[in-house]
């Protein structure tokens, strides 16, 4: 490493710029995609866990199993399947990391209905679908919202590994800057993937509080 | 399937500096003198943290940037920076990624704590060290237990991706498999880490068990 080598040079960010916005998209895809799999998957899966409870431990540790695995390593292992440096590689195993954050959350989320709300909502004769989407979903929204912030945020950081196996968004920098020997794309690589998870941190909050105006009243008044 | 058996059928794989016996062992050295050095450091600090409750917006900070925080961006960074040829700097960013787990998970444990069961410590005339030893920390047990196996994964997985940066380990295979393209031994040293992962999983639930004092798991039913 040169003596006095800057930890940023501008000027590459800018003569640079078009290929990392393409890393950019591409990180952003990788990132996504497994997030929003993953909550289609886990409501349907939480759902059930829910009614038949049986199905809820063995889930949760196989889950457990899954979530403890190294991503390099899982990369590796899908390569025959799926094939190096490609998009798949890196999403199939983030949906399966995304699900084990996610089919707790719903479960635990449905859970903290209140039995006296359930029973109003029966009482007022809702049936069992319109009870689900109208009141059961709505009061599960934040605990599913924060397991999917977790989700959203970790996805977004694992998606970098892939650059070991030929595909990782923005992680293409920490490689070129290693084997360059050279900070400023590896600087970039950083802040770009962690500004991108606060960022979607922030909308998912958002999200939130406009699926749930009625946490904002109750705290106004 | 082939791949494997190519793999681990080869005598060759099995003895030496690359062999998968000393690969492995290098694999948990490192692991466990991370692990070491991240508990020295967030241990207390989470004690600290969570009996004093002062610092609290440290632990959020810690808590965020774990998560958002690119594993493999940083690992290069600090190796980069603190420079290349021996070991020990490899091992900078595998402590700092250990420590945030720990540390949050000590700090809410602690937090966490009855406040009732707090107040009748101190009313039975324990010193506030005291109540810390003798009944917060055997309360807040498991979640503590729970941060040092999240952290424990986290650096098993973290080395394998520090192979990158000249690290020794299950990750070389992995590492220079996949630059001479010699798959079999890439996917045997993946699957090599995803079992040495599935056993410290499986060492932390038996720890769980042993350590956790019955009546905070309530395996004992106390009338």
């Amino acid at each position: 490493m040169g003596d006095g080598e800057p930890l940023v040079r501008w000027d590459w960010i800018g003569r640079n710029w078009p290929s990392v916005e393409s890393l950019l998209v591409d990180h952003v895809i990788m990132a996504i995609v497994p997030v929003v799999l993953g909550l289609i998957i886990a409501l349907p899966l939480g759902l059930a866990s829910v009614r038949w409870r049986l199905l809820y431990q063995p889930t949760v540790s196989v889950m457990n199993v899954v979530y403890s695995l190294p991503s390099l390593a899982v990369f590796i292992v899908l390569i025959p399947l799926t094939g190096l440096a490609e998009r798949a590689t890196v999403i199939i195993p983030l949906t399966f990391y995304a699900l084990a954050v996610l089919i707790p959350a719903v479960v635990d989320g449905l859970g903290a209905v209140p039995d006296h709300v359930r029973q109003s909502a029966v009482a007022m004769g809702f049936g069992p679908m319109r009870r689900l989407l109208q009141v059961d979903l709505p009061i599960a929204v934040p605990v599913v919202l924060a397991g999917l912030r977790v989700a959203t945020v970790s996805s977004i950081s694992l998606v970098s590994v892939g650059a070991l196996i030929g595909r990782g968004g923005l992680g293409y920098l920490f490689i070129d800057g290693w084997q360059r020997q050279f900070y400023t794309p590896i600087v970039v690589g950083i802040v770009l993937v962690t500004a991108l998870a606060v960022l979607a941190d922030g909308l998912i909050i958002l999200a939130q509080r406009l699926l749930t105006p009625w946490a904002r009243a109750r705290r106004s008044a | 399937m082939n791949w494997l058996i190519d793999f681990f059928g080869n005598s060759a794989n099995w003895s030496g500096p690359d062999g998968i016996p000393a690969r492995l062992l290098e694999h948990i050295e490192f692991s466990v003198v991370a692990l070491a050095f991240s508990m020295i450091i967030a241990i207390p600090l989470g004690l600290l943290i969570g009996h004093t409750r002062r610092g609290a917006v440290l632990v959020v900070v810690a808590a965020n940037a774990a998560r958002a925080l690119p594993t493999l961006g940083l690992v290069v960074l600090i190796v980069l920076l603190v420079g290349v040829g021996t070991t020990w700097p490899v091992l900078i960013p595998l402590v700092a990624l250990a420590i945030p787990p720990i540390l949050v998970n000590t700090y809410e444990g602690i937090r966490g704590v009855d406040e009732d069961l707090r107040d009748a410590a101190y009313g039975m005339g324990l010193r506030g060290g005291q109540v810390l030893m003798k009944v917060l920390v055997p309360v807040a047990l498991p979640l503590i237990l729970l941060g040092l196996r999240i952290a424990a994964i986290q650096v098993v997985a973290t080395a394998t991706v520090a192979a990158y940066v000249g690290l020794g380990g299950l990750g070389r295979y992995i590492i220079d498999g996949l630059a001479t393209k010699d798959f079999p031994s890439t996917i045997g040293g993946a699957v090599l880490v995803a079992l040495l992962a599935l056993i410290v999983q499986l060492i932390f639930s038996l720890l769980q068990r042993v350590m956790v004092s019955p009546g905070v798991s309530q395996r004992v039913k106390v009338r």
